[in-house]
């Protein structure tokens, strides 16, 4: 990361945007505003910034429309905000290449740590795969496609371990069941949920302490699975 | 003083008939006694001065017949144009309705009020156009001469021996509001005759020389005169009431009048019409049904219709009554209704007839008692007495067949018998005989018998043997013993017979009655009754039936179902919507849209017209009958009651739905108002002191501000998601996304999300890893188990364990969740899942929504949630999600080891 990351915020609630320009800059972030989604795009051309934060209530464009237009060119790290309840909206955002999503209300700790996680793997998206993956006791050697837990080696079916591969990769991201159908099983099989239920579960059953209280494969109901790295 | 204040009811009746008056049209009759006299001309004449008072004054139908002073009058005057009716290849003008009522003048004149209109027009009458536009508040002129008077048809057909076939009922002319009597001496008229100055009807053209003769002129002119000045006496004493200078007022007196199927029908109409109208009397015409005159002829039944008819135009009420004994029936009846006289007519059977089967006038003179009884003679109006059908005419020819074989029978018996009994014996048998034909087969059969049986005994068992010679008297005496026997005999069988058929035709009618009215008991709602009247009414006059009810636009629409068919039209509706605009029925059968295909009658309950129902039958004839009309009404009665009260009771039912949600409504908001306030309080607090403070505070202080305006912005937060929640609940409007999930995942998700609230708690969880996938909404569920922790974080004490578990059966997974927190008092397991319920053990004060919305979404998903207290204290709280029978197919890989 270079010195100060550039953020667009994309919002047309001016308290929104008075809170988050008296928090960002604090925290080593330089802001631009744009208050209609047709200003975003205009913005995002202009300043190609390092992240964006959108809002998808926007009285102009519907938000998803903003990431389609953006995703036409760049492969800027999105992060969207939402209201609850809207699962379907932030699935739609997430598949058309949105990278995170945080409900209103958020708060400040939490919208940081999202956008650190997007911006870390924005960078590591340029650099070459890393050999081993390490996170807590979770150890994965990629190069030889070996899987510790505390130091013991775990036996993953090749479709277990494709999904913790992907995971990997995304590491910190939200991923919906979509993509991680279409990333593991192939494009056909896009709309069998259940496939990836069960597969989670043995993932879970195999990786984790407590299954049913998860520390790395944590999942976002209606939405998705992320692989928590803080 | 007291008397002679008037009576507050009539004050009232003249009130209201003032009322009426201000809405309705006003109608001046201009009354002649001729044709001629100059009606037409003193209307125009009329017309002209209301119109030069700046009245809107049109004409709607003016005659002129070519005379040069009226067609000037006509001159200056708008006229409606006239519709052209094409009547079997004549076009015919005639005056437009429709068209008057869309131009709705002030006044409108409309000539010769006795007309009748072609064909295919609205009403059948002229006169009832008038009713229409006077209902319709438009003012009307209009002539009409002395002979076209219903009630003196009669006269003026003796006097001129011309009878006038187009009629205005008396009612008419008694409700005009002004009559002015056209008046000219028969010498002047005879004079204008001449001159050519007068037209002259077609249908008496060929008497004319009868009808303007002198001696008629002056009679009609009598009438004309006595006929108006008799309606200035009317005036005089509704004037009279109405200034409270009552001094003699002559009790209400009520006449009945009696008829049936003979011809003179009308003729005692009229007459009991003049009575009444002479005493001020209220008058009914009443026809008796006896079991013999189910089987009247067609044109008898026609006859008895009319007649009725005729009463009720004349302002008569009609009433049809069934019974064995005429005399008795009308005497009951009169009785009921304090008849003070009854008017008959005379009987014209031959004396011997009368002296022998006695006569319905010699019953009512003898048992009459105080009510006197008028009888009328009068030769028949029209048609012939036709012939009665017969009681069992199939029957006869083999009852004279089985009379003979039962005579043979007997004879062969006694043949038997001869040589051992005595001849009184014998003649017992053929008695037998005799009285089993009467019996069976009725009058004539037995007749022959019994003749028969005399021949036979005489030839067979009395000597000289074998040849007829009646030697002794006795047997002159035997056979006209057996010949009364017989008669008296059959005639008890037929009488028999007749009351076992009025029986069954009652019973049927009870039967049809009761049932529909049971099925209109039993069921709800509009749309099911109007099927159900459909089909009852189907049923029962073996017609097409349609329902239509009225919207709240006073517009009214078929309703539609299996039950009910009609072909409709756009005219048919047209008709339908008529009768309800007017309350009156119409249609087939009646003068009025007589072109319709069904009579249409209105649904009339408390509050006037709710629809119509439409009665097509396969024989139109049938709807004729005034018994089955009667019934019909009965019948469509009780549909409008029904309707009428289901529609009441769906009102008081919604009124009480509104009421109990106003008073929800209510208390949501008073609870949720002020947990509402609470963080709001505190944050706009701790916010200010924030603001106004910065400087004095010390980082710790603002530290703790910030952490509650944080935390009780949570507090809000969770609360609007809960009332976001159950109101969606409650409004049904909750989809579920089914998924096939493993709950272990659910439960996982769930703990994760309530990371910040459980710092104070363990949770132990006891989940197995092969719990079976349950198809649920994710969400939702996981909003179960969010709600049912913080819920056991709420009471259970700080540091306690929060145990958390599943666990799963052939039919169902079960979760459960519980605290070790002081538990649920003793009967409110099932309260707290009430909106808004709270214990009083909370540590920290919720809304009282969380375990109403668990509820509302467990079962949502066909399980069950319930609480019960743990032996070693808290609370457990489970619930329930069914399982299907199949799980859903997941491809399974070969379990390949890695290699190490």
């Amino acid at each position: 990361m270079s010195q100060e990351a550039t953020i667009l915020l994309i919002e047309d609630e001016p308290e929104i945007r008075r809170f988050l320009r008296t928090t960002l800059p604090s925290h080593g972030f330089r802001l631009h505003e744009a208050t209609t989604g047709q200003d975003g795009i205009t913005e995002a051309k202009a300043r190609n910034p390092d992240l964006i934060l959108l809002d998808l209530g926007l009285p102009d464009l519907d938000g998803s429309e903003v990431i389609r237009q953006v995703r036409e060119w760049a492969h800027i790290p999105i992060i969207v905000l939402s209201a609850r309840d809207q699962e379907q909206v932030k699935v739609e955002a997430l598949d058309l290449g949105a990278d995170d999503y945080v409900t209103k209300p958020f708060g400040v700790n939490e919208l940081l740590a999202r956008m650190r996680t997007a911006l870390r793997h924005a960078s590591r998206a340029n650099e070459s795969g890393e050999p081993v993956f390490v996170l807590g006791d979770l150890n994965v050697d990629l190069g030889r496609r070996q899987v510790f837990v505390s130091g013991k080696e775990v036996h993953l079916t090749p479709i277990e371990y494709k999904l913790l591969i992907t995971l990997i990769r995304y590491a910190g991201k939200v991923l919906t069941h979509r993509q991680l159908l279409k990333e593991v099983w192939g494009p056909l099989h896009v709309d069998e949920g259940h496939y990836l239920r069960v597969y989670m579960r043995q993932l879970r059953n195999k990786l984790e302490r407590n299954p049913a209280h998860p520390r790395y494969l944590v999942t976002e109901l209606g939405v998705g699975y992320r692989l928590r790295t803080e | 003083m007291n008397q002679k204040r008037p009576d507050p009811d009539a004050l009232l009746t003249r009130v209201q008939a003032e009322e009426a008056g201000h809405q309705e049209g006003k109608l001046k009759v201009f009354f002649g006694a001729n044709p001629g006299v100059g009606k037409t001309y003193a209307m125009l004449q009329a017309a002209h001065e209301q119109r030069r008072d700046g009245v809107d004054v049109v004409i709607g139908v003016v005659e002129t017949h070519g005379r040069a002073e009226t067609e000037a009058l006509v001159n200056g005057l708008e006229i409606v144009p006239r519709r052209a009716i094409d009547y079997r290849g004549t076009v015919l003008q005639e005056f437009d309705l429709d068209a008057a009522l869309a131009r709705r003048p002030a006044v409108i004149l409309i000539d010769e009020l006795a007309h009748s209109n072609a064909p295919g027009t609205r009403h059948a009458k002229r006169w009832q156009d008038v009713q229409e536009l006077l209902r319709a508040g438009i003012h009307v002129y209009t002539t009409l001469n002395v002979q076209h008077l219903e009630s003196l048809n009669d006269v003026v057909a003796k006097i001129t021996n011309v009878r006038v076939r187009e009629t205005v009922p008396d009612s008419v002319l008694e409700r005009a509001d002004d009559v002015e009597l056209i008046d000219l001496s028969p010498d002047d008229l005879l004079q204008r005759l001449k001159e050519g100055k007068v037209y002259v009807p077609e249908q008496i053209q060929h008497a004319i020389h009868n009808f303007f003769a002198k001696g008629n002129l002056i009679a009609l002119r009598e009438l004309a005169l006595r006929r108006t000045a008799e309606r200035v006496g009317q005036q005089m004493e509704v004037y009279r009431l109405a200034q409270a200078v009552v001094r003699t007022w002559p009790t209400a007196e009520t006449i009945m009048v009696c008829v049936n199927m003979k011809p003179r029908g009308p003729r005692l109409i009229r007459a009991a019409r003049q009575m009444a109208a002479g005493l001020h009397a209220k008058w009914i015409a009443v026809y008796v049904q006896v079991p013999r005159h189910l089987r009247m002829s067609q044109s008898e039944r026609d006859r008895v219709i009319h007649t009725l008819r005729l009463a009720e135009q004349l302002g008569a009420e009609t009433v049809t009554l069934t019974g064995e004994d005429v005399a008795q029936e009308i005497l009951a009846y009169a009785r009921s209704r304090n008849a003070t006289k009854i008017i008959v007519g005379k009987p014209m059977r031959a004396w011997w007839k009368e002296w022998l089967f006695g006569s319905v006038v010699l019953d009512l003179v003898n048992q009459s008692g105080e009510i006197d009884i008028y009888v009328i003679t009068g030769t028949a109006d029209e048609g012939q007495p036709v012939a009665r059908r017969p009681l069992r005419s199939t029957g006869d020819a083999s009852g004279y067949a089985y009379a003979i074989a039962g005579i043979m029978m007997a004879t062969a018996v006694d043949w038997l018998m001869f040589p051992h009994f005595a001849a009184a014996n014998l003649i017992m048998m053929y008695l037998v005989a005799v009285v089993a034909v009467a019996i069976g087969w009725g009058r004539g059969p037995s007749v022959l018998a019994s003749v028969l049986s005399v021949a036979t005994f005489d030839f067979f068992f009395e000597p000289p043997y074998f040849s007829f010679t009646l030697s002794d008297m006795q047997y002159l005496l035997t056979s006209g013993v057996m010949l009364a026997v017989a008669l008296i005999i059959s005639n008890l069988t037929a009488r028999v017979q007749r009351q076992a058929e009025l029986a069954r035709y009652r019973e049927k009618r009870t039967g049809v009655l009761y049932a529909m009215s049971r099925d209109l008991a039993i069921n709800r709602g509009t749309g099911m009754l109007a099927q159900l009247a459909a089909k009852h009414l189907r049923d029962a006059f073996d017609a097409q039936v349609a329902v239509f009810l009225a919207d709240a636009d006073r517009k009214v629409h078929l309703q539609r179902g299996e039950l009910l068919f009609f072909e409709l039209d756009p005219k048919e509706s047209g008709v339908a919507q008529w009768v309800y605009d007017h309350s009156e029925r119409a249609g087939l059968g009646t003068d009025t849209l007589s072109g319709a295909s069904a009579l249409y009658l209105p649904l009339v309950a408390s509050a006037g017209a709710i629809g119509v129902v439409a009665v097509r039958p396969k024989d139109s004839v049938l709807l004729m009958d005034p018994e089955r009309l009667h019934l019909l009404e009965s019948l469509v009665n009780q549909v409008a009651l029904a309707i009428e009260r289901t529609r009441l009771s769906d009102e008081a039912q919604q009124a009480h739905v509104k009421a109990k949600t106003e008073r929800t409504r209510n208390a949501i908001l008073s609870s949720v108002s002020h947990d509402l306030r609470t963080p709001l309080a505190i944050i706009t607090g701790a916010a200010s002191s924030l603001a106004v403070g910065r400087d004095e505070l010390d980082p710790t202080a603002r530290g703790e501000l910030a952490q509650s305006i944080h935390r009780e912005a949570d507090r809000l937060d969770r609360l609007l998601k809960s009332l976001l929640d159950i109101m969606r609940l409650e409004a049904g409007v909750v989809q579920l996304n089914k998924q096939w999930h493993p709950l272990d995942e659910i439960i996982g998700s769930a703990l994760a999300r309530l990371e910040g609230w459980l710092r104070d708690h363990a949770v132990n969880t006891a989940v197995p890893a092969d719990l079976p996938l349950v198809p649920v909404d994710g969400v939702l569920l996981e909003q179960v188990v969010i709600n049912l922790v913080e819920n056991a974080v709420k009471y259970a004490p700080p540091g306690s364990a929060i145990d958390l578990s599943a666990s799963a059966s052939d039919r169902e997974v079960v979760v459960a969740v519980a605290d070790q927190g002081p538990g649920i008092p003793v009967g409110e397991e099932s309260r707290i899942f009430e909106k808004f319920y709270r214990t009083k053990h909370a540590r920290e004060r919720g809304v009282g929504l969380g375990l109403t919305i668990c509820r509302g979404i467990v079962e949502a998903h066909g399980g069950r949630i319930w609480v019960e207290n743990r032996s070693r204290g808290g609370a457990l709280f489970r619930f329930s999600i069914p399982l299907p029978d199949q799980q859903p197919p997941v491809e399974t890989e070969q379990p390949e080891a890695r290699e190490a």
